[in-house]
């Protein structure tokens, strides 16, 4: 139990903390699936950060030249080579699905099952988009005669860390998009209508869907930016 | 700010939002186009963190939570810097041994063709 006279001198923030940690009850005042979906996105962030980090050491570490990326990621288009075009788009893409699924949750909220359904059926196709074009990056690179364990235009780990980050990344996506799909089939069905009418969950896919975003904002600032 | 009622606000919020986000986008990728150097990595970082700052605290909510689940959740990353800090100075040692003992590198890249 908390002792209110121990807390005296703490501003409200840090006496909310204190109360909730210690009271020998619910922690967390938020709905458990929510809690949980959090509490796996921290781990998420740390396997992610590892990768990165990873990454990072090799590319200090390695002394052939490191492949320049926007140089290596450019589209050649109408005869001029425009840098990281690709990524760019695809970049886009992923911030759109992630404005509509902000919009489902919302609409969860006000129980407008059709606007939630089409706006997560959205979001999910333009996920699948993405990682359709992660594909032809993919693609792409292999007939260059980029492998994990080598490249033609510099250091052998590019290849490795590439292929690791972005892959592990483009799986994330489609486990969303069919995650996504799921719910919003269970949103229309009226699955929820069953259960008294909670779309919480449309708010916990979209934890998820917001994180596979955030993901794609570091690796794009730290792989294909730096 | 109790989020047992979940998470409803304005729409107004997330159109912002999400406008922002494609604008810091665009300064992300305008920075493709600058000479590297300190001020071209200072530039990314500060679009990266505005960017993961907005999803996180407005997409994901998070600014309407309880401080206990903020603390839960925003803390324990930051210690990934003790992380990135140990294997940046293990980064450079690597690459010094291998100069050391291997000799500097004679790889001849060949050019982008698309």
């Amino acid at each position: 139990m908390s002792d209110a006279a121990t807390m005296d001198g703490l501003p409200d923030g840090a006496k909310g903390v204190v109360t909730d940690y210690s009271a020998d009850k619910q922690a967390f005042h938020v709905p458990w699936g929510k809690a949980m979906m959090w509490i796996f996105l921290l781990s998420d962030t740390f396997i992610f950060s590892c990768f990165l980090v990873g990454y990072m050491h090799v590319r200090m570490a390695a002394t052939d030249p490191w492949p320049n990326p926007s140089e290596v990621f450019g589209l050649s288009l109408f005869g001029t080579d425009v840098p990281l075009l690709l990524i760019a788009i695809m970049t886009f893409v992923l911030i759109t699905s992630s404005g509509t699924m902000a919009l489902a949750v919302n609409m969860g909220y006000r129980k407008n099952r059709k606007a939630t359904f089409w706006l997560m059926v959205v979001t999910a196709v333009l996920g699948a988009t993405f990682v359709g074009m992660q594909a032809f990056e993919w693609t792409k690179l292999i007939m260059e005669g980029v492998r994990p364990w080598q490249n033609p235009f510099g250091s052998a780990q590019f290849g490795s860390s590439f292929f690791m980050i972005t892959g592990f990344h483009g799986m994330h996506v489609t486990a969303g998009v069919i995650y996504l799909l799921v719910v919003a089939n269970r949103v229309r069905n009226g699955f929820y209508e069953k259960r008294g009418g909670n779309y919480e969950i449309v708010e916990i896919t979209g934890l998820y869907w917001h994180f596979v975003d955030l993901v794609w904002v570091f690796i794009f600032a730290f792989f294909y930016l730096w | 700010m109790a989020s047992e009622e979940g998470q409803q606000h304005p729409l107004k919020i997330y159109w912002i939002m999400w406008v922002g986000l494609f604008v810091l986008s665009g300064f992300s990728y305008t920075t493709d186009f600058m000479d590297d150097g300190i001020v071209r990595q200072f530039l990314i970082l500060a679009f990266m963190f505005a960017k993961a700052g907005g999803i996180v605290w407005i997409f994901m909510h998070m600014g309407w939570e309880r401080p206990a689940l903020k603390l839960a959740i925003l803390v324990p990353p930051i210690f990934i810097g003790v992380l990135i800090w140990l294997m940046a100075i293990e980064g450079n040692y690597t690459e010094l041994t291998r100069i050391e003992f291997f000799g500097e590198s004679t790889f001849v890249p060949e050019e982008v063709h698309h």
